[in-house]
C-alpha cells in the first residue's frame, strides 16, 4: 500500500478527516483506555438502540483521542467499523480488522489497534453494567485484562510522582 | 466551534514547503560543496600515500586542520577528525576513561546530554566507571556550583555540552571550564549545536576536549572533530593504520573535512549578521505562537538560549500527530514525545526540565536556519493554530479551557 512518510495513506487519510469524531450527551455507554503518561488516551462512547428484527445494535459511536497519528486513526477506524452493527457482533469483534482497515500499522503502533478495540469492549461493559445486565465472560476477562494494565501504568505513574516531587523539591 | 469548520482541513493550493529542523541536520551550503568537489574528482588520494595524488590530499587535510584549529583558538595538533558527533563523543568519554583508569574512575555529565552522551556514561557504567548526572533547572541550565561539589580526586573527566539539542539552552561553559581547570578535572564539552553558531574559544574558556560536527552547520555529513588539548590522556577506539596521530584510524575523508573547513570560513564571515537575523525571524515565531495559541509553552531559557533553537508544548495534544500533519502541510519539524521514540519514552531532556511526562508528549521544536525566510515563519503562524485546534477538539483533555 501506498505510503505517506511513516504510514499507509489510509491512516493518513482517517487522521487527516477522522470519522465519528467528539462526544455524545448521554451516552449508553462509555469506554475509557489508555494513559496521559504513556502518551495515548481514547475514550469512545456509544449510543445503544434497536434494529427491526428488535436486536441491540450501536447506533451511534463517537471518539475523543489523545495520541498519535496511529492513534488518531485507529480510533476513527473503529468508529466505522462497528457502527450500526448489533452488540453481537461487535462483541466479535477482531481488532486485526481495524489493521487491516488501514492497511497495516509500523509494528510499533500496533498496540494503538490494541488500545481501540479494548475502548469498544469497556464501553460495551459499561453498558451492561449500567443496565445490571449479565456481562458476558470475554468481556469480564477483557475488563480485567485491561484494568490490570491501568494499575501497572498507575503503579509506575506513581514513580513519575515521585520523580517530579524531586524535580520540584529541588 | 462548528464541527464543519474545522473538518476536513482546509490545505493551502500550492504547496509549500518549509524546512524548520534545522537542529536536525542542515543541507550542504553551495559554496561548501564547490570547495568539496576537486577532492570527490581529480584530487581523490588517500593522504596515506606517498605519491602526488596523497600528498596533494595530505596538503589539504593539514590546511583544513589548521583552519579549524583557527577558528577556536586551539594548535593544529591538537585537532582529530572523526566521522560524526557521536563518534567524538565516544572517544571523549570512552578514550579519556580507559586512559585514566588508573588515576581514578569517576566521570560528571548532566542529565540533558545528547543519547550519545548518556549511552556512552551508561556502557562505562557496566565496565567499572562511576557516573554522576547533574540535574539542571526549569531552564535547563546546569548550575556551575553543582559541578564543584560533584568532583573528586577520581573525577577523570566533567562532560556538559555547550548548548542543548531539544531545548537550544546555553551552559555556562567558561565558569564550569574555570572550575575544572582550578579543580584538576579534564573539562569536555559537546559543541555540536553552537559551533559556527556563536563564538568559541577553548583558551578563554578552558576546554581540554571539544565535539563538533560538520552537518549542523551547512556542511557535509561525514565530518566530525575531537580537540583534544595537548597533554590530555586519551586513548583510541579505533586501530589500524595510525590515521591523527595514532588517535583515530580510518582512511580519511578528504572532501567532507575540506567542506568543514569551508563552512568555518564562511561562519566567520557571516557569524554575527546571520546570528541577529535569526533571533528576528525567531523571536517573530515565538511571539506569535504564544500569542495565537491558548495553551502554548515555550521551553528551554528565555534569554541565554541558542539563536535558531525554539522548542514549545501544548497543552491537550500529542506531538507526532503535530509534527506529522505539519509536514502535510510542508513544514518539517520534531517532536520529544514517546509517540515518536523506538523506545516509546518521551525526551529525558523535557522531563529533566521538570516537564510532566503528558507535557512533553505535547513538545515542538522548531529550529530556524540559513535558508529560513521571513514569509516561512508567517507561514507557519498561519497554519499551526489550525493544526492545534483541529488536535484539541478531538482530544478528551480540554486543559487550555480552565
Amino acid at each position: 500500500m501506498e505510503k505517506v512518510g511513516l504510514y499507509t495513506k489510509k491512516v493518513i487519510g482517517h487522521f487527516k478527516n477522522p470519522h465519528n469524531w467528539g462526544k455524545i450527551k448521554n451516552p449508553d455507554g462509555i469506554g475509557k483506555v489508555g494513559n496521559i503518561v504513556c502518551g495515548d488516551v481514547m475514550w469512545l462512547y456509544i449510543k445503544v438502540g434497536k434494529d427491526k428484527q428488535k436486536r441491540e445494535i450501536i447506533k451511534d459511536v463517537k471518539f475523543e483521542t489523545f495520541g498519535c497519528v496511529a492513534a488518531i486513526a485507529t480510533s476513527s477506524v473503529i468508529t466505522d467499523l462497528v457502527k450500526g452493527k448489533t452488540l453481537e457482533e461487535a462483541l466479535d469483534f477482531d481488532r486485526k480488522e481495524i489493521v487491516n482497515e488501514l492497511g497495516g500499522l509500523p509494528p510499533i503502533k500496533i498496540h494503538c489497534s490494541v488500545l481501540a478495540a479494548d475502548a469498544l469492549y469497556e464501553a460495551i461493559y459499561n453498558y451492561f453494567k449500567k443496565k445490571k445486565r449479565e456481562i458476558p465472560e470475554k468481556l469480564i476477562k477483557a475488563h480485567q485484562r485491561i484494568e490490570k494494565d491501568k494499575k501497572e501504568i498507575e503503579k509506575r505513574y506513581k514513580e513519575w510522582i515521585k520523580i517530579e516531587e524531586k524535580m520540584r523539591n529541588r | 466551534m462548528k464541527k464543519k469548520k474545522i473538518y476536513p482541513p482546509k490545505f493551502p493550493k500550492k504547496f509549500r514547503r518549509v524546512y524548520l529542523d534545522y537542529a536536525a541536520t542542515t543541507p550542504t551550503d553551495p559554496r561548501v560543496l564547490k570547495a568539496m568537489e576537486p577532492y570527490l574528482k581529480e584530487k581523490f588520494g588517500n593522504t596515506m600515500s606517498l605519491h602526488s595524488f596523497g600528498q596533494e590530499a595530505k596538503e589539504a587535510l593539514e590546511e583544513s586542520r589548521e583552519k579549524i584549529a583557527n577558528f577556536i583558538g586551539a594548535k593544529p595538533n591538537e585537532i582529530i577528525f572523526t566521522s560524526s558527533a557521536t563518534e567524538s563523543n565516544n572517544l571523549a568519554l570512552k578514550g579519556t576513561a580507559f586512559a585514566n583508569k588508573e588515576k581514578g574512575n569517576h566521570i560528571i555529565i548532566s542529565s540533558i546530554e545528547h543519547p550519545c552522551i548518556m549511552e556512552s556514561a551508561k556502557w562505562l557504567e557496566s565496565q567499572g566507571f562511576k557516573v554522576t548526572r547533574l540535574e539542571v533547572d526549569k531552564y535547563g541550565l546546569v548550575n556551575p556550583e553543582d559541578v564543584k561539589k560533584a568532583i573528586k580526586k577520581e573525577t577523570i573527566l566533567v562532560s556538559i555540552m555547550h548548548a542543548n539539542n531539544e531545548i537550544g539552552t546555553i551552559e555556562p561553559i567558561e565558569k564550569i571550564g574555570r572550575i575544572c581547570k582550578e579543580k584538576g578535572a579534564p573539562f569536555h564539552t559537546d559543541a555540536a549545536q553552537t559551533f559556527g553558531k556563536i563564538p568559541i574559544n577553548v583558551n578563554k574558556m578552558n576546554i581540554d576536549l571539544l565535539t563538533a560536527s560538520s552537518h549542523k552547520m551547512y556542511g557535509p555529513k561525514g565530518a566530525g572533530i575531537l580537540y583534544v588539548r595537548k597533554g590530555t590522556r586519551i586513548t583510541p577506539l579505533l586501530h589500524g593504520g595510525g590515521h591523527e596521530s595514532g588517535l583515530r584510524s580510518s582512511t580519511i575523508n578528504v572532501p567532507a573535512i575540506v567542506g568543514f573547513a569551508k563552512t568555518l570560513e564562511i561562519a566567520k564571515r557571516e557569524m554575527k549578521r546571520e546570528k541577529a537575523r535569526l533571533e528576528r525571524l525567531r523571536t517573530k515565531l515565538e511571539k506569535g505562537i504564544l500569542e495565537k495559541i491558548k495553551g502554548s509553552n515555550l521551553n528551554g531559557h528565555p534569554k541565554k538560549r541558542l539563536p535558531n533553537i525554539s522548542n514549545f508544548w501544548f497543552e491537550g495534544i500529542e506531538g507526532e500527530s503535530i509534527v506529522v500533519e505539519l509536514d502535510l502541510l510542508g513544514i518539517c519539524a520534531s517532536t520529544g514525545s514517546a509517540c515518536s521514540s523506538e523506545k516509546l519514552e518521551p525526551s529525558h531532556v523535557l522531563l529533566a526540565i521538570g516537564l510532566k511526562p503528558w507535557q512533553a508528549h505535547g513538545s515542538l521544536r522548531l529550529s530556524l536556519g540559513r535558508w529560513t525566510k521571513e514569509k516561512d515563519i508567517d507561514y507557519v503562524l498561519k497554519v499551526l493554530p489550525e493544526v492545534i485546534q483541529r488536535l484539541r477538539v478531538i482530544s478528551p483533555f480540554k486543559p487550555w479551557k480552565k
